[in-house]
């Protein structure tokens, strides 16, 4: 109930499109159904009495009803049209509008995949539901109570042929129905297991054929190809009953109104063109019962998508935007970390990230942080924009708890190059444009001289206006890190954080990198992570993390002369050296 | 990953899916002959489905026929006659109930010939998907190839299953109506078709807007989609720049975009139905009508009259199925179509007869092809003497050239004699122990993993040269290193070796052999990787381990973890070896996956190893500790190694340093770092600065 809800709010401006389809679907049926009843007064009246004039009329009115039905059936096609596609759009946007309130914690929570998942297939899933809905669900339930009605009008006596037959063939679908979305499921897990095992093969097809594993990974997929069909034979062979069903009810109470029918005309109390009529009429009634019974297997296979875009639609993002409450200070890029404890709650182990973690960068500084994999670096950087929130104690920005600003500001004042180099599709220029959309062009051009991207820039087809395509596939990995440090070195943030971002880019161009780092952002403070000692040496302060802590603190000389995790760092690092 | 839609089964109510859209089979007769293979393994189950097929349809038409001869002659006679009636509904239900029959073996038949069919073309093409080329798999996306298995197959299965029999049954249908409508009577029959004109050509005329319609849509839903994906995998980077309001007014666009299309095709695919079936009607009113008047005017038997307006009410909807059948048959032709193009790609091209033996010397010092199970020791190429290479006795002249000679002499070396990559005859030295007795019709040599590059060209693309006369030499056990710039050539030269892809000129030998003569199955057997990307499978932990091995013990699967490091982390997992990995290693990071990655590698205990950028994730510290199981790995084997880390590969025996793929420098450490070349620009370049 609650999700109808939910979902129904999303319908806003096509709410009388919502109400219009289904009202132009009971006009088309109620008149489709006066079709057959007329025929009978023709049957019955003009050709049991002559009288051409009456057939004459009798056929124009006929007309004028198929007409009518055509009309309203086109409108309501419309209508629903309209209403469900629009509803799907309003709905599709309101998820996209909620993820991108979603912090990065609730991106973990949910998984893109299944984000985007539920963005298109479960939304499509849910709009073509709507336009059947809107026209089958209700065409069926309406074309049954009014055949009913007709035909009890018709005669009482033979329609209770429909009341006996009615119920059994329902029962008989809504059991088949029952075992087979059962069994469906059962189906669709062993497809998912069949694409799966495509999948893989076709990512990991390397290691497939370097370790000779062709024979293996066939017997594998003839393992989850066969199940599959048996599976889907376990489903087909028992839907295909349905047709068989649907016939002989529809064959039996054919006779059986025949035989009553017919020995009721043949007493003379009943016509036989009434008869004619209520023939007609039992297919209709007979076939709305399946297309309600249908309807409604589709419901509860719409309902699990309708959970599931509910859950997002229903998460609160765990990091809320705050007002702005008091004056923010002028940027300067002092960052400070004040017994910050953090974990994440979405994996759920429940072990600190961080613990007590205390230290102050000051503006304009060149900080590194050095650390085995896995033992919190990122997280520690990703606190200061604020992409997680600290489970205790606080992060400061110029002396202002970042839980204190609203978002916008600040990260506008923040410069991050994430592990994961992202490009969108579009030219380098709008790429680079996300750091600073109302850049000057000689800022472009310095901001990639700065990140030594501007040679290979210009050496791509079109400069600047080079065409990437998504995820930046068409330039190489150092390449795409350094247009994601022109990137965030386009805002002239106050502080810069570059996590484990230069690990495609070779020494020499690092070095450059560095270099210009030290001669253009002068006043930016510089928060580096990385491996390679040669990228933190010049450091003005290097924090070694351990598991979930500082185990040290200082510069290049000092850590190597009393910081022993530092020196085995280095010395992993250095072999060889002092050889050459 | 591409999700597949649970399909709806029989039945295409009102309102159904939407119509059009379909690609066209290029050469449709050719791909329905191929399909029809599939399908028709059993030519007797395929005649008995079509004569159910006849029964069903002349049930179904001959049974609302009786009810003419019924009410003329009971019911509408103004006799009583009673026990006729009962009689003739019999027979009525008789006929009936042959036709449900009938057709529930029909579909049942079909249902199992389509699944059956399905299996085996689904079983055919990843046959064939394991056979092809990595070229292959470069030029076309994984999307592309997963939608040969979902799309394409589904339709080839909904159109074995449903709509070729549905076609077949609504095209006897309807000439069946037409027959018995043309033979009840012919004036009436004018007005029929005069309404069914009207629905084809309202038919074809929706149908081209509607397909057109869905072009637009599907084009606008893979726009929209596109950006989805792209701005949802992105979404960490949309936050740090603060770019949400930019994105959501980008995705609004192209949001309202589809909205547009969708509703217009939605609009026209579900138009047609109400369309259709109230022509129908009118096609009802106007028989209804003039059946009256020819009632009374010419005497038209009621019966007649009765059953020919039920008729009218049926005959659109054979038009109506065919149409949407059709489409489905369509597309699915050129699903098939598709399918059977990945299926007709030439395979990995694999000319080689060598194979690789496990051997013992035996008690006389003779090499020999191990028979009984077991490990360890040898290994051996077994090559027939047909392979077009020649065992020769050779002498080492001086500078090493080898000359041949006519009979083995005391203390000469053996070579294979072949052509050379100029075509002239020339000769390959082998090492280790050789086994030729003019006997048998095989000889047998020691693996030794000796590598030789000859004068290597490479291109990925023809016209743009990869690699540029490539030459290097490892010797058995020796560690090569490859160095050089991101995109320089270093994963395309070990490629190379196993196969991955073939070189465009230039020879490259395995302990003298050409390796085109090896079988690749065997040249790949004899050489462990650990690659760049360290993928995993579904399964559990030990199960990824035992990927390198199939047969190798739990034990040997552990000892294997332990020196790859990898040992430690596994046993903290909440299921220690039997922890699942799923979804390629989501929950492993990347530096476990490269420690998995290497004890896969060390349980397969390949004489060649290949490691590309091995440890490329592991932190300095943590490759230090694993320092001791590499080293493990490395020892007595010919180690390929590509590293960024320069740490990593100075203790190799030859480093080559590549640029723009060709060889820029080659030697140890210290002989390069005293050239001052390239090598020792990168090496340096770590420490100079400020």
């Amino acid at each position: 109930m609650q999700l109808l809800k939910t979902l129904a709010s999303y319908l806003r401006e096509y709410k009388k499109y919502a109400l219009l389809a289904p009202l132009m679907v009971v006009l088309e049926v109620l008149c489709e159904l006066a079709l057959p009843l007329v025929m009978a007064k023709i049957v019955d009246v003009g050709i049991a009495g002559a009288q051409v004039p009456y057939i004459l009329r009798m056929g124009a009115a006929m007309l004028a009803l198929s007409l009518a039905a055509m009309a309203f059936g086109v409108l309501s096609a419309r209508f629903s049209a309209v209403c469900s596609q629009g509803f799907g759009a309003n709905l599709r946007q309101g998820l996209f509008d909620q993820v991108q309130e979603f912090s990065f914690a609730d991106i973990d929570r949910f998984s893109s995949a299944s984000l985007i998942t539920r963005m298109t297939n479960d939304v499509n899933a849910i709009t073509m539901m709507l336009a059947i809905g809107l026209r089958m669900l209700t065409r069926a339930p309406v074309t049954l109570v009014a055949a009913l009605i007709v035909t009890a009008s018709i005669s009482p006596r033979l329609s209770l042929v429909l009341l006996a037959v009615i119920p059994v063939m329902a029962a008989a679908i809504v059991l088949l129905m029952k075992i087979c979305s059962r069994l469906f499921e059962v189906m669709q897990k062993k497809i998912d297991n069949l694409n799966n095992t495509v999948q893989e093969n076709l990512v990991a097809i390397r290691v497939v054929k370097a370790f000779v594993r062709e024979g293996y990974e066939k017997t594998k997929f003839m393992r989850s190809n066969d199940e599959l069909t048996a599976a889907s034979l376990n489903v087909g062979m028992r839907i295909i009953a349905m047709l068989p069903i649907m016939m002989i009810s529809l064959n039996v109470a054919t006779v059986l109104v025949l035989w009553i029918g017919g020995r009721m005309v043949m007493n003379d109390t009943l016509l036989v063109g009434q008869l004619s009529s209520f023939i007609s009429y039992i297919a209709q009634i007979l076939m709305s019962v399946m297309m309600v019974a249908m309807a409604l297997l589709q419901l509860s296979r719409a309902q699990a998508c309708a959970r599931r875009i509910c859950e997002v639609l229903w998460a609160t993002p765990d990091i809320r935007d705050c007002e702005l409450s008091r004056e923010l200070p002028a940027p300067r890029g002092r960052v400070e970390f004040r017994d910050v404890c953090f974990k994440y709650v979405a994996t759920g182990t429940g072990d600190d990230v961080l613990r007590d973690v205390s230290f102050t960068v000051e503006p304009g500084q060149f900080v590194a942080i050095v650390g085995g994999t896995g033992v919190g670096k990122s997280s520690l950087v990703n606190l200061i924009p604020r992409f997680y929130d600290v489970t205790g104690g606080a992060v400061l920005l110029d002396g202002v708890d970042v839980r204190d600003y609203p978002l916008e500001e600040l990260r506008a004042r923040i410069g991050m190059v994430l592990q994961s180099n992202v490009l969108f599709s579009g030219t380098v220029r709008d790429n680079l444009l996300w750091g600073k959309p109302d850049a000057t062009e000689d800022e472009l051009i310095q901001a990639a001289r700065d990140a030594q991207a501007y040679d290979f820039i210009m050496g791509l087809p079109d400069g600047f206006d080079t065409w990437l395509e998504q995820g930046g596939t068409n330039v190489s990995g150092g390449q795409k890190q350094r247009l994601c440090i022109a990137r965030a070195m386009l805002r002239r943030p106050a502080v810069l954080i570059l996590d484990d971002s230069t690990s495609a880019v070779d020494s020499t161009t690092e070095a450059k990198i560095r270099e210009s780092f030290h001669q253009n952002l002068k006043d930016t403070t510089v928060l580096i992570i990385a491996q390679r000692i040669s990228s933190v040496q010049y450091a003005d302060q290097i924090i070694i993390l351990e598991d979930d802590h500082i185990a040290g603190m200082g510069t290049h000389a000092q850590l190597l002369a009393g910081n022993e995790i530092y020196q085995e760092i280095y010395q992993s690092q250095q072999e060889g050296v002092g050889e050459a | 990953m591409t999700q597949r839609q649970t399909q709806q089964r029989p039945m295409h109510g009102p309102g159904g899916g939407p119509r059009g859209g379909y690609q066209k089979p290029k050469d449709m007769k050719k791909t329905i002959r191929r399909l029809l293979t599939y399908l028709a393994r059993h030519k007797l189950a395929l005649v008995g489905v079509f004569l159910c097929l006849l029964v069903s349809v002349g049930s179904n038409l001959g049974g609302s026929y009786l009810l003419r001869p019924i009410i003329n002659n009971f019911i509408y006679s103004g006799g009583r006659d009673f026990a006729g009636l009962a009689l003739s509904l019999l027979q009525l239900l008789g006929i009936y109930a042959v036709g449900a029959a009938a057709s529930y073996a029909q579909s049942a038949a079909m249902v199992r010939l389509a699944q059956r069919g399905v299996n085996k073309l689904r079983r055919d093409l990843f046959d064939k998907l394991q056979a092809l080329p990595l070229s292959y798999f470069d030029r076309h996306p994984h999307g592309e190839l997963m939608s040969r298995f979902t799309n394409d197959a589904d339709n080839v299965q909904t159109a074995l299953e449903q709509s070729l029999v549905s076609l077949i049954s609504s095209a006897l249908m309807f000439v069946g109506l037409v027959v018995i409508m043309l033979a009840t009577n012919p004036l009436l029959f004018l007005i029929t078709v005069v309404v069914l004109a009207l629905t084809l050509f309202l038919f074809s005329r929706l149908g081209g807007k509607s397909r057109n319609y869905y072009r637009q849509q599907q084009a606008t839903l893979g726009d929209m989609n596109g950006n989805i994906q792209e701005m949802i995998e992105g979404l960490r980077v949309v936050k740090a720049f603060t770019h949400e309001r930019a994105a959501k007014e980008e995705f609004q666009r192209r949001n309202t975009a589809y909205r547009d299309a969708a509703t217009r095709a939605n609009f026209y695919s579900t138009a047609i139905m109400p369309v259709s079936n109230n022509l129908m009607n009118i096609s009802y009113a106007l028989t209804a009508a003039f059946g009256g008047l020819m009632s009374i005017l010419t005497g038209f038997d009621l019966g007649g009259l009765v059953i020919y307006l039920n008729y009218s009410k049926q005959i659109g909807q054979p038009l109506n199925q065919i149409s949407m059948q059709l489409t489905n048959v369509l597309s699915a032709l050129a699903g098939a179509e598709r399918m059977f193009e990945v299926m007709d790609t030439a395979p990995e091209a694999d000319e080689g007869r060598i194979t690789l033996v496990p051997a013992v010397l035996d008690p006389a010092g003779r090499l020999a092809e191990r028979t009984d199970a077991g490990r360890g020791g040898m290994w051996a190429w077994k090559t027939p003497k047909n392979a077009g290479l020649a065992l020769v006795p050779a002498a080492e002249g001086p500078g090493g050239t080898l000359t041949e000679l006519d009979a083995p002499a005391p203390g000469c070396r053996w070579a294979w004699r072949y052509p050379g990559p100029d075509g002239a005859p020339s000769l390959h030295q082998i090492r280790g122990a050789v086994r030729s007795v003019d006997t048998e019709d095989c000889w047998l040599t020691e693996l030794r993993g000796a590598v030789r590059f000859t004068d290597v060209d490479f291109s990925y693309v023809p016209g743009k040269p990869i690699l540029k006369q490539v030459n290097v030499y490892a010797n058995p056990g020796q560690k090569i290193a490859f160095v050089g710039s991101t995109g320089a050539g270093k994963t395309t030269i070990t490629n190379l070796i196993n196969r991955f892809y073939e070189i465009d000129s230039g020879l490259i030998t395995y302990d003298g052999i050409d390796v085109r003569a090896i079988r690749k199955e065997d040249l790949r057997r004899s050489l462990g990787a650990v690659l760049q990307d360290t993928h995993l499978f579904t399964g559990t932990i030990l199960d990824n381990i035992r990927y390198g091995r199939l047969d190798a013990t739990d034990e040997e699967c552990v000892a294997a973890a332990k020196s790859a490091n990898a040992h430690s982390f596994i046993r903290r997992l909440p299921q220690g070896y039997d922890t699942p990995v799923s979804g390629d290693g989501g929950n492993l990071s990347q530096g476990q996956r490269q420690l998995l990655a290497i004890a896969r590698a060390a349980v397969a205990d390949p004489p060649v190893m290949i490691l590309d950028e091995a440890t490329s994730s592991i932190d300095t510290r943590t490759e230090r500790h694993i320092e001791r199981g590499m080293d493990a790995l490395m020892e007595h084997r010919t180690v390929f190694v590509i590293a960024h880390r320069l740490s990593t590969v100075r203790n190799a025996n030859c480093i080559v340093v590549i640029e723009r793929g060709a060889i820029e420098e080659k030697g140890d450490h210290a002989q390069l770092l005293e050239h001052r070349g390239r090598y020792y620009q990168l090496y340096t370049g770590q420490f100079t600065l400020s």
